[in-house]
């Protein structure tokens, strides 16, 4: 995007910018309506909703994470930094982020490796074909507080088969009361609901590759799975990439509602993700300033994840 | 060339039973009662209660003010799947329409201004959209239930990438035939869009009817209540209580999770057409 002939600097950038933008879009068709108003019109519904519901509560998220607000409603002072010292500095703080961190990559890595794995034998048998991928399809429409609500089940103290196995290895599984069991089944639910999502687009990444790639690739290599491994998996990677900042938005903000599910309002001692961390904040603690500074620092997040992505994305547009 | 082993059947089973048993214990375990339940744990095998169960779930009033049925859960989850995903057709067509279609300034900033809406999910920035509803005054109502989630681009992206795809001649014989914008929109575009909007249907709809967080927030009466909310609702009624009533969570699960799950298998392959096609 950057043009390298221009000399750097704030005013040109803006200029370059300004011309990009403001000219009409570039050849999205060779021939177009020419009519001024018309497309503002249809625009407008869209416009609107995105400036009262994602602009506005955007700016409003940034600004107010700079004032300490009172808690019944009656002012604010501003504060500068200190939301942001406060969250970043506190060692619950600091606890909360390395838990969303291991769980983030535990969901991610085990969801995709076993997407991945189930794409890879569907892909292959030709019996019960249609009746595996309909199997492993369908829990994708499952809503994450429901999928919690099971998991409870699953593992609940009296009834839980889960409890029941664990308690013949010796293991007294304990969810909602134990950290590392809560954390066990959290993780186990979220896999769960998140392997359909990844089996359907490795599925139709294998089913893409042509039937000359994979008969050239099995002359070339006998074993299996090294011929997997190096004429497959790199046709893959795009979509493994794909999925990898997918999957990671998914464990990181997606897994809200199965979390809340499971740690039935008890938070206390139990695991929980830094989304959690800010509803939780903003809404029982009502910290306004302390939650909107956790947003900030999530929607950064986001913000390099999605920029990561949207690079990745055109790369594709423009080569593939 | 690529023999089929007993091995990848094997594992297929094991990945087949690893997703499909909860839902299938969850069904099966619904259909008999608290006690059975509570005394001999999960069933895999069904039972003879079920029609009482799901007639509970779905006609007794519950909550502090009894508005609130199963079936009313279950109208205000529709309200939410089909409105949202019927606005987000609605909004998303005619902005990509103009997008594609239209030559007019700004339209690339424009195209900007709705795709940054991609970067942030509606949960990091919860509680000031949770105050613009309230000082709206749109706490407990369909509107505010079901128009901020609308406040992204994912349906704008797919049916531009969509119109992108239509040959440009379509519109040049168009025009040669005297059509203006509506009547290129209404007669041409619309019928050839009709798998791409059956698509976009089932995944918003499912989007829409699976939200928790935000209809939890915005809905304090409960006859606005929508199933998911029912199921926060009835873990909260579990804590203290001797038996707690297994079988009705179950049923509850069930029915939230049915129509979705349903949907999504019935129309398996628009939905994974339209899902893999536009990359989201």
């Amino acid at each position: 995007m950057t043009d390298v002939t221009q000399p750097p600097g704030a005013a040109a950038t803006l200029r370059r910018w300004w011309q990009r933008t403001s000219r009409p879009a570039e050849a999205a068709k060779r021939v177009q309506f020419d009519r001024p108003l018309l497309p503002w019109l249809f625009l407008m519904p869209q416009l609107a909703v995105i400036f009262v519901f994602f602009y506005w509560p955007s700016v409003q998220a940034i600004t107010s994470s700079f004032y300490l607000e009172d808690p019944f409603g009656f002012g604010a002072s501003f504060v500068g930094l200190d939301n942001y010292r406060d969250a970043l500095g506190s060692a619950e703080y600091r606890r909360i982020a390395g838990f969303t961190a291991l769980f983030t990559a535990l969901v991610t890595a085990l969801s995709l490796g076993l997407g991945l794995l189930f794409a890879v034998k569907a892909d292959k048998v030709i019996r019960g074909r249609s009746t595996y991928r309909t199997a492993l399809i369908s829990v994708y429409a499952v809503a994450p507080p429901v999928a919690g609500l099971m998991g409870m089940m699953l593992f609940d103290q009296h009834i839980g088969p889960f409890v029941t196995l664990a308690a013949k290895f010796g293991w007294t599984m304990q969810v909602g009361i134990n950290y590392w069991d809560t954390a066990f089944a959290m993780i186990l639910v979220s896999v769960w609901k998140q392997v359909p999502y990844n089996f359907i687009f490795f599925l139709s990444g294998l089913q893409g590759i042509p039937a000359s790639v994979r008969e050239a690739a099995v002359i070339d290599c006998k074993n299996g799975f090294t011929r997997f491994r190096t004429a497959i998996l790199p046709l893959l990677a795009p979509t493994a990439f794909f999925l990898l900042i997918i999957n990671i938005t998914y464990a990181l903000f997606d897994t809200f509602a199965v979390i809340d599910v499971m740690v039935k309002d008890k938070p206390a001692n139990n695991p929980i993700t830094l989304v959690y961390k800010v509803y939780n904040d903003g809404f029982r603690g009502n910290d306004i300033g302390g939650s909107a500074a956790q947003s900030v620092i999530l929607m950064v997040v986001v913000l390099v994840l999605t920029l990561v992505q949207f690079r990745w994305l055109e790369r594709r547009v423009h080569y593939g | 060339m690529n023999r089929v082993r007993p091995f990848d059947h094997f594992v297929l089973i094991l990945g087949t039973l690893f997703m499909v048993l909860p839902v299938a214990v969850a069904v099966m375990t619904s259909t008999h009662t608290a006690v059975e339940i509570h005394s001999h744990g999960l069933f895999l095998t069904p039972g003879g209660h079920g029609a009482e169960t799901y007639a509970t779930v779905l006609t007794r009033q519950g909550g502090f003010t009894g508005q609130v049925t199963g079936t009313r859960m279950m109208m205000n989850s529709l309200i939410l799947g089909i409105g949202f995903a019927v606005g987000k057709i609605v909004l998303s067509m005619a902005a990509a329409y103009a997008l594609v279609y239209f030559r007019f300034r700004f339209a690339s900033f424009l195209f900007w201004i709705i795709f940054t809406t991609l970067l942030l999910p509606l949960e990091v920035r919860i509680m000031p959209s949770y105050q613009v509803m309230s000082d709206l005054g749109l706490l407990n109502s369909y509107t505010g239930l079901i128009v901020p989630l609308l406040a992204s681009a994912t349906g704008t992206f797919y049916f531009r990438q969509f119109f992108k795809s239509v040959p440009d001649e379509l519109l040049e014989a168009a025009r040669i035939d005297g059509a203006g914008p509506f009547k290129f929109l209404i007669d041409v575009l619309i019928p050839l869009s009709r798998t791409m909007m059956a698509a976009i249907f089932i995944i918003m709809f499912v989007y829409g009817w699976n939200q928790y967080l935000w209809p939890m927030l915005m809905t304090t009466e409960e006859r606005f209540f929508t199933l998911m909310r029912g199921i926060k609702q009835i873990l909260q009624v579990w804590v203290g209580s001797q038996i707690p009533d297994y079988n009705e969570a179950f049923a509850l699960a069930i029915l939230a999770l049915a129509p979705p799950v349903l949907v999504v298998v019935v129309f398996q392959r628009w939905f994974i057409k339209g899902l893999t096609e536009s990359d989201k």
